[in-house]
């Protein structure tokens, strides 16, 4: 079935079946590998991505659950509508505190981040990890907390 | 591991001019003919280009380095090897990743293995050594494992290919303005000269320098005059992992792709019997069914070696998501031989070959069978599970075998190796085959077999497209190459003054029990029998993040631990007292001690346990401080470590792969089992079955570097081993109860009342557990 979403700002209609997971259309049929595929039950979160604003776990998600949403993935976190090049906060933060090391969960984790910075700014650190239960097998997860508090401590 | 004679270093250094402009440098080593001669040689006046650097007239430098990065950081610690001797400017200089061709081998790898110049683990002397043909071949990889990229490539490439450019630039200028080139200094990609003011930066002078004979012994710097090795630099290759652009193996796009999903057997060795196709004839998007028969490829010699080809069922499928639905679908009916193997049947046969008490020995000295007047005799019997990998990418491997070609792109800690392996699964010439490799999600070790590079070709024979093989969570986990499980059997015999007359222990050694010196200990006992008894297996197994050290830390710093107790001293001073021997390793310990406030009393309801291994040439201790939660279960607050690695080349980089090992032992130690029933894998994923470490349970990890510029350790593995041990040995004083078998989540534990650790005066006093 032809399903219309709307992923970082842009409409597209594709060609799939209504429960072909959100993550697989992301990847697969709109070429945004930033998204990454983990562990397909929705454990690691390494498929995190927003929908209107809310951090969801893509792999489980059907994508005619989709339609009329608004998605945001990896590739559209940062506000480049003016070509700035700009990253956002999250982003710059994990530069500035060397946070990824082989990277592959980290698109997930600065989504999960980010949507938590955005609803919450000043988390505490019981807040951080009660809600970012994402895996990363590198163990990052010092530089994580330096990150962030760089971001709520501003 | 296997040491061969020390050999004179036939180290050469070739040179030449850019295309455009510039210079070019490498350094090749010639195989020796002398002492290589009989193992098969390589042709006359062969060498092979190991590490490159290009300096071009816009003054840049590229490092062209022969290594995968998995996140270790290996490119950017090399880079500034690099740029330190050749005092280049650190803001004008990048990398290249070598292309797995050749001509970019990492043989000084190859060749510091075969003469010994570097304690490589044998799990990597295996893949060489029986890998490849001839010592050509041999010579010919680029193998990222055994923590090994900066204490090979590192101190034997990329130094002295920056020493050499440095000597190049200076000569060209020494040329161009008639001045002694021992007047000229360099710094920051420039020549100046002081008596004439005269300046000119590196990319002025490369295409001049190419035009020089590059000196064959290149002087290198003191390393206590380094300026930029030991400080903390980014990597390079961080900015693209924050905003999705890094490309990982999974990631590849070809123009027509198709996609397979895969279902192995489900009992190791099995073999598909049927496939009934019918029931998905029709389904949208699936392409075609291709029965893996993983025999049909023969053994393929990797990391450990001999390793069989796990049978399967693939769908191709125009969407991976269309092809598992599909193989979801499939009917399929094996056969196997091995369902009767499970932890049962293993447990009994490991009991079997400890009983029958047959070990090749390790270690031997003095005599461990002693009478000691009034000893005390320890005995204990510990054992470890086997642990899967679960890189957070799960294996995967693009192919396109089409017109007597094979083109594989993939993310391989050893490309050339994946080349080979794909060659032999095409039936086509290494030359035949181009390996693109990726960024890695994850290697720790799994990154660097076979399976899944020659399945993904046996599957795209069938298939005239390029075909992107991802095995799912599950595949990967029930079909992993696991780490051994082991059971070991320790025995002491304490003197009158507690410490131990004798150490004995005996081991369940599946072959794979790499490095050699994973069973030693630091400690001074003047006899030891240290054994391992040979076991079979029909569970594949591989190289698991620091190998054997796992296993054997745990057993060996709970023991000696056991012991301190039983002598009634306090554990941090119990190892100091038998480390007089072993300098580093005491200053590595007290250094541990003093940052985690040792002689301090925790906070109420915590307990610390220290640890200590040396694993790749590097020392670490740790020390973990613990408590127990309402549910009877640990949580570890926080761990204290220091590693001498040597010299920390990137210093930052070097806390970030301690405080990963340390997450990643933690995660074994907490959770990491993988069960064996019916001749397979009992956990398929993540959730209630291999849990991870998250956030939540992330301790503070207060790391530190004590550089004691001794030769250069490893830092990618060594932070794994000590943490179960020291975590274990804090339990111990919580709880009174010595956990002897891991993972910790089977137990529920009870904190007991607890007599301090410490006495006002702050001196260690024995525990004293109250019911």
């Amino acid at each position: 079935m032809a399903v219309q979403i709307k992923v970082n700002g842009k409409d597209h209609v594709v060609d799939v079946e209504e429960e072909m997971p959100l993550l697989w259309v992301l990847r697969d049929e709109l070429g945004l590998k930033g998204t990454k595929f983990g562990c397909g039950v929705a454990y690691c979160g390494a498929c995190t991505v927003h929908v209107n604003g809310q951090p969801l776990r893509s792999c489980t998600v059907p994508v005619a659950a989709m339609q009329g949403q608004e998605v945001t993935t990896i590739e559209g976190l940062a506000d480049t509508s003016e070509g700035s090049g700009e990253l956002h906060p999250v982003q710059q933060a994990w530069i500035e505190a060397q946070v990824p090391q082989c990277g592959y969960c980290q698109s997930g984790m600065i989504m999960a981040v980010a949507a938590l910075l955005e609803r919450n700014p000043n988390p505490t650190d019981e807040e951080v990890e009660a809600e970012i239960s994402n895996v990363c097998r590198c163990g990052t997860y010092q530089r994580i907390r330096d990150a962030v508090g760089t971001l709520t401590n501003a | 591991m296997g040491t061969v004679a020390k050999w004179t270093r036939r180290t050469f250094i070739g040179a030449g001019a850019l295309v455009g402009g510039g210079l070019i440098l490498g350094v090749t080593a010639s195989p020796n003919r002398l002492k290589l001669s009989g193992e098969g040689v390589a042709e006359e006046g062969e060498t092979i280009l190991n590490t490159w650097v290009k300096i071009s007239p816009d003054n840049q430098v590229t490092a062209i380095i022969p290594h995968s990065e998995m996140g270790q950081g290996a490119t950017t610690g090399l880079a500034m090897m690099l740029a330190e001797e050749m005092d280049a400017d650190w803001s004008k200089v990048g990398f290249i990743e070598a292309p797995a061709t050749d001509d970019f081998a990492n043989n000084e790898l190859g060749r510091a293995v075969l003469v010994g110049e570097v304690n490589v683990p044998g799990s990597i002397f295996k893949m060489i050594d029986f890998g490849m043909l001839t010592v050509a071949q041999q010579l010919n990889f680029q193998i990222t494992g055994g923590s090994l990229s900066i204490r090979s490539t590192g101190e034997f490439g990329m130094r002295r290919a920056g020493a050499s450019a440095r000597h190049m630039l200076i000569g060209a200028a020494a040329n161009d303005w008639g001045v002694p080139s021992t007047e000229l200094t360099a710094k920051n990609s420039v020549v100046s000269h002081a008596g004439t003011g005269k300046s000119a930066t590196y990319g002025e002078l490369a295409s001049a320098a190419a035009q020089l004979e590059p000196p064959m012994q290149p002087t290198l710097k003191d390393p206590k005059t380094f300026e930029l090795i030991g400080t903390t630099q980014p990597r390079f290759d961080i900015p693209s992992k924050v905003d999705g652009s890094a490309e990982f193996g999974i990631d590849v796009e070809q123009e027509g792709m198709l996609y397979a999903a895969i279902r192995q057997a489900p009992v190791y060795g099995g073999k598909v019997k049927s496939v009934d196709e019918s029931a998905i004839a029709g389904r949208r998007g699936v392409k075609k069914v291709v029965v893996i028969d993983g025999e049909s490829v023969g053994p393929i010699q990797t990391a450990l070696g001999s390793q069989s080809i796990e049978s399967g069922v693939a769908v191709v499928a125009d969407s991976y998501w269309r092809a598992e639905q599909a193989l979801a679908n499939l009917p399929i009916e094996w056969d196997g031989d091995a369902a009767n193997v499970s932890d049962a049947t293993i447990a009994a046969s490991y009991k079997d070959v400890l009983d029958a008490g047959e070990g090749k020995a390790d270690v031997k000295k003095g005599d461990v069978e002693q009478s000691v007047d009034g000893g005390t005799v320890v005995e204990a019997e510990y054992a470890v599970p086997f642990l899967a990998h679960a890189t957070m990418e799960p294996l995967n491997c693009t192919a396109r075998v089409s017109g007597g070609k094979c083109e594989v792109w993939t993310g391989h800690q050893n490309p050339l190796g994946a080349r080979g392996f794909a060659a032999k699964a095409a039936g086509l010439k290494e030359t035949d085959v181009t390996l693109h490799n990726h960024f890695m999600g994850g290697g720790f070790g799994r990154r660097s077999e076979a399976d899944f590079v020659v399945q993904s070709v046996l599957v795209a024979k069938e298939v005239d497209a390029p075909v992107k093989l991802v095995w799912s969570r599950e595949e990967d986990m029930k079909h992993d190459r696991y780490r051994p499980a082991v059971s070991n059997r320790m025995k002491a015999v304490l003197g009158g003054d507690g410490k131990p007359v004798t150490w004995s222990n005996i081991y369940t050694n599946t072959g794979q029990n790499e490095p050699v010196d994973a069973p030693w200990i630091p400690y001074d006992i003047d006899n030891q029998l240290i054994r391992g008894a040979q076991h079979e297996t029909p569970v594949p197994l591989g190289a698991w993040r620091s190998v054997g050290h796992t296993q054997h830390s745990f057993f060996n710093e709970s023991f000696i631990d056991e012991l301190a107790h039983a002598a009634g001293q306090d554990p941090y001073e119990y190892r100091r007292d038998l480390l007089a021997g072993s300098p580093r390793h005491k200053a590595v310990l007290e250094m541990a001690a003093e940052q985690a406030g040792w002689g301090s009393a925790p906070p109420a309801g915590h307990a610390r346990g220290i640890a200590l291994e040396q694993s790749f040439e590097s020392i670490v201790a740790q020390v973990a401080e613990v408590s127990i939660d309402g549910n009877g279960k640990p949580v570890v607050h926080k761990v204290t470590a220091v590693i001498d690695c040597g010299l920390a080349v990137n210093n930052g980089q070097v806390v970030a792969q301690v405080q990963s090992g340390i997450i990643y032992g933690l995660t074994a130690a907490l959770y990491g089992q993988i069960n064996i029933e019916n001749g397979g894998a009992v956990q398929a994923n993540f959730p209630g079955e291999y849990e991870m470490v998250r956030l939540n349970e992330a301790p503070i990890m207060d790391v530190h570097v004590l550089n004691s510029y001794a030769k250069t350790g490893g830092a990618g593995e060594p932070g794994t081993p000590p943490i179960a041990g020291a975590v274990a040995n804090a339990l111990f004083v919580l709880t009174g109860e010595r956990v002897r078998k891991l993972p910790l989540n089977q137990y529920e534990f009870k904190a007991k009342d607890v007599r301090p650790q410490l006495s006002q005066a702050g001196d260690w006093v024995s525990p004293v557990w109250v019911r």
